[in-house]
C-alpha cells in the first residue's frame, strides 16, 4: 500500500514538473513580454531596463533554473503588470471561481447520476429517451451558447436574473446553471452506459436467480459496480473545479481564476499564467490521486492483495 | 413420475423482437429426477429455463405455461418469483467467473441467499455458508469466505455457485453447461459433485449440455432439442441404444466411439435454419436423410414411438446408429 502511494505520488510530482516546464517554454517562445507590456514605441533603453529588471536577458535555461528554484521556495514571482505577488493575485480569485464550480459540481452529481441510473433502469422508455435527448443536447451545445441562451431568456426577456457581474448570489445563478447542466449531461450519459453495461452482466442474472428482488439487486449488485467507471468522470470534474469555468466566467463577466487567466495570457503576464497553470495542474493531479485510491476501495480486483495466494 | 411432476412446462414459446427462439417446448421433470437437455448451440436450451424462471430481459415475449408442483409460475408476481428462484428452483450458469459479483466477498454472496430463503443472518449465516462451501468441496472453506471471486479458480468459483444454489435447499437445480468453461479434470469433479449432492439431498437436476457424454454420465432421462423444439425424449440408455429422430441419430453417429477402432466422425451435413427463416414443416427437413414431401406440411408433433420414448418425426427410424451404451457411461 505504501509503495502504491509512493509511486502514485512520484508520478503526480513528475506531472507537475512537466506542466511547469512546458508552460515556461511555450510562454517564453510565444512572444517577448517586454514588448507586450511596454508599448511598442517605448524608448529602447526603457525596454532594455525592463528586460534586465525581470531577468529576461539571461539564457532561457538560467531563467528556468531560477524560476524553478524560486517555486521550490514557494515563490511564484510577481505579476509584470502591477508587481503584486502572483500567488496573492490568483488566490484572491479562487473563492469566486469555487462559488460557481462547487454548486455546479453538486448539480452535476445530484442530477446527472440519478438521471443516468433512472434512464438505464427504464431503458427505451420515453423517460429514457427524454433524458438522453437532453443529455446529448447538453453535451453538444457549447457552454457559451448555453450561457448566452440563458442570458437572453432569463436576463433580457424575462428580466428575472442579472446577466453578468458578481454583486449578489442572484448573479451566480445563471453561470452555475450553465456549468452544471453541461456537466450533468455528460455524467448522465456516462452513468447510463455504465449501468447498462453492468445490468447485462452474468452476475446480475445470478443475483436474480438466487431470489434477490430486482430493486435490491440494482442497489446491492449493480450500483457498486457501475460506480467504478463513474468515479473517473466525477474525479475529472473535481479536478477541473478551478479551470473548468474559463468560458463561463468570461460570458458572465465573473471575476474568477478563469478570467484572470484569459487576461494574463493576453498580457503575457508570465508569472500569473504559470501560477494558474500550476494550481490547475495540482488540483487535477490531486483529484487523480484520490480517484486512484477510490478505485482500490471500490474494486477489490485492483486492491493490492494482502498476502493471499 | 406421471401426475407427480415437480416442474411441468407446456407449450413454452419465446420470441426476441418477433424472432422466435423457442417454438413450443413441453417437458416435465419429477421429484428427484435427473434430466438432460442436449442440442447444439442456439437451439434454446438456456432460454427454456431462463424463460421458465422469468430471467429473460423484458424484450423477450414469453407464452405458454410453467407449473411448479401444480402452481403456475410463468408471469407470476415478482414476490412469488423471488421466493421460487433460489428457494425451490436454483440455477447455475456456464461461466462461473463472471457469474459471481466481483465486488462482493464469496461469503457475502452465499449468506445473501441464506438470508433470503432461510432467514439466517450474522454468525449463523456465516457458519452455514462455511458448511456449504465444505459440502461443495471447497478447500480451506473458512478462509475462502473472505475471498473475492477473482482470487479463486474457475472450478472453485463454480463450487461457490453450487453452494449458493444449495443455500435455499431447492427441489430442483438447473445447471446450464456448468462445466463448459472448465478444464477436463475439473469438469469431472464438478459432475461428480452434482451427482453426489443429488444422491444426498434428493433434489432433482436438469443438466444442460451440448455434450452427450456428460449427459450420459449424469442423467436418467434426456431431451434432445433442435431449433427451439424438443425432437426426442426418452431414457438415456434408450437414446444411446435406439435413437429415433434422424437428428438424434446424427448426434449419436457424431460421438467418438469409446471402444473399438477409431473411425472418422460423421458430421451432420448442412446447418440449422436461421430463426427468422424456419421451414413451414419440420425444421430438420432440409438436412434430413429420410426427408419426404409430407415432412414440409407442418412441424411434426412429439409422439410416442414406444412407451416412454417420444420423437417428433413422421418417419421415426429404428436404425441403430451405434452399439448399445457401454455400462460405465450409464448413471449409477
Ligand atoms: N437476450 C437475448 N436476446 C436475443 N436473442 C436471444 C437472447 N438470448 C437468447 N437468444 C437467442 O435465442 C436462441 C436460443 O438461445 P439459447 O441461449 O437458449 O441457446 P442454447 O441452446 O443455450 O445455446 P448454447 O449451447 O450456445 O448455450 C438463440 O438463437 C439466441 O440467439
Ligand atoms: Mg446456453
Amino acid at each position: 500500500m505504501l509503495r502504491f502511494l509512493g509511486t502514485r505520488l512520484a508520478r503526480a510530482l513528475l506531472t507537475l514538473v512537466l506542466v511547469v516546464t512546458f508552460a515556461f517554454v511555450v510562454l517564453r517562445l510565444s512572444g517577448d513580454p517586454a514588448l507586450l507590456i511596454m508599448s511598442a514605441d517605448a524608448p529602447p533603453e526603457a525596454i532594455a531596463a525592463f528586460r534586465r529588471a525581470w531577468g529576461l536577458d539571461d539564457p532561457l535555461w538560467v531563467q528556468y533554473l531560477r524560476y524553478f528554484g524560486a517555486i521550490l521556495h514557494g515563490d511564484l514571482g510577481q505579476s509584470m503588470r502591477d508587481g503584486r505577488g502572483a500567488i496573492e493575485l490568483v488566490a484572491e480569485r479562487v473563492p469566486a471561481t469555487l462559488a460557481l464550480t462547487l454548486p455546479a459540481l453538486l448539480i452535476k452529481i445530484g442530477l446527472g447520476i440519478p438521471a443516468g441510473v433512472y434512464a438505464a433502469l427504464h431503458r427505451n422508455s420515453w423517460i429514457d429517451r427524454g433524458v438522453m435527448f437532453l443529455a446529448v443536447a447538453g453535451f453538444t451545445v457549447p457552454s457559451f451558447v448555453l450561457g448566452l441562451l440563458l442570458v437572453l431568456l432569463f436576463a433580457v426577456q424575462l428580466g428575472w436574473l442579472p446577466s453578468g457581474g458578481q454583486e449578489s448570489w442572484r448573479h451566480a445563478v445563471l453561470p452555475v446553471i450553465t456549468l452544471g447542466m453541461g456537466g450533468a449531461a455528460v455524467l448522465a450519459r456516462f452513468t447510463r452506459s455504465a449501468m447498462l453495461e453492468v445490468l447485462g452482466q452474468p452476475y446480475m442474472r445470478t443475483a436474480l436467480a438466487k431470489g434477490v428482488p430486482w430493486h435490491v439487486a440494482v442497489r446491492r449488485h449493480a450500483l457498486p459496480n457501475a460506480a467504478i467507471p463513474t468515479v473517473t468522470i466525477v474525479g475529472f470534474m473535481v479536478g477541473s473545479l478551478l479551470a473548468g469555468a474559463v468560458v463561463v466566467e468570461s460570458v458572465f463577466s465573473w471575476p474568477g481564476v478563469g478570467r484572470l487567466l484569459v487576461v494574463a495570457v493576453s498580457n503575457r503576464d508570465l508569472a500569473v499564467v504559470q501560477c494558474i497553470l500550476l494550481l490547475v495542474a495540482a488540483t487535477m493531479v490531486t483529484a487523480n490521486l484520490v480517484v486512484d485510491l477510490l478505485y482500490g476501495v471500490l474494486d477489490p480486483r485492483l486492491r493490492i492483495s494482502a498476502g493471499r495466494t | 413420475m406421471a401426475g407427480a411432476a415437480l416442474v411441468e412446462i407446456r407449450d413454452l414459446a419465446v420470441a426476441f423482437d418477433r424472432t422466435p427462439a423457442l417454438r413450443g417446448v413441453s417437458l416435465s421433470i419429477g421429484k428427484g429426477e435427473s434430466l438432460g437437455l442436449v442440442g447444439e448451440s442456439g437451439c434454446g436450451k438456456s432460454v427454456t429455463w431462463l424463460a421458465a424462471l422469468g430471467l429473460l430481459p423484458g424484450k423477450a415475449r414469453v407464452t405458454g405455461s410453467v407449473r411448479l408442483a401444480g402452481q403456475e409460475i410463468l408471469h407470476a408476481p415478482p414476490a412469488t418469483l423471488d421466493r421460487v428462484r433460489g428457494g425451490r428452483v436454483a440455477m447455475i450458469f456456464q461461466d462461473p467467473a463472471s457469474s459471481l459479483n466481483p465486488v462482493h466477498r464469496i461469503g457475502r454472496q452465499v449468506t445473501e441467499a441464506l438470508q433470503l430463503h432461510r432467514g439466517l443472518s450474522g454468525a449463523a449465516a456465516r457458519e452455514e455458508a462455511r458448511r456449504l462451501l465444505d459440502q461443495v468441496g471447497m478447500p480451506d472453506a473458512r478462509r475462502r469466505l473472505d475471498a473475492y471471486p477473482h482470487e479463486l479458480s474457475g472450478g472453485q468459483n463454480q463450487r461457490v455457485m453450487i453452494a449458493i444454489a444449495l443455500a435455499g435447499q431447492p427441489e430442483l437445480l438447473v445447471a446450464d453447461e456448468p462445466t463448459t468453461a472448465l478444464d477436463v479434470t475439473i469438469q469431472a469433479q464438478i459432475l461428480t459433485l452434482l451427482a453426489e449432492i443429488r444422491r444426498d439431498t434428493g433434489m432433482a437436476l436438469v443438466l444442460i449440455s451440448h455434450d452427450l457424454g456428460v449427459i450420459a454420465e449424469t442423467c436418467e432421462r434426456v431431451c434432445v432439442m433442435y431449433a427451439g423444439r424438443i425432437v426426442e425424449e426418452t431414457r438415456t440408455e434408450r437414446l444411446f441404444a435406439a435413437p429415433s429422430h434422424p437428428y438424434a441419430q446424427g448426434l449419436m453417429a457424431a460421438l467418438p466411439p469409446i471402444h473399438g477402432p477409431r473411425r472418422p466422425l460423421a458430421a451432420i451435413p448442412g446447418s440449422v435454419p436461421e430463426p427468422w427463416a424456419m421451414p413451414p414443416g419440420c425444421a430438420f427437413a432440409p438436412r434430413c436423410p429420410r426427408h419426404v414431401a409430407a415432412c414440409d406440411a407442418a412441424p411434426p408433433p412429439l409422439v410416442a414411438v414406444t412407451p416412454g420414448h417420444c420423437a417428433a418425426c413422421i418417419r421415426p427410424g429404428a436404425v441403430s446408429a451405434r452399439a448399445p451404451l457401454s455400462p460405465e457411461l450409464l448413471p449409477a
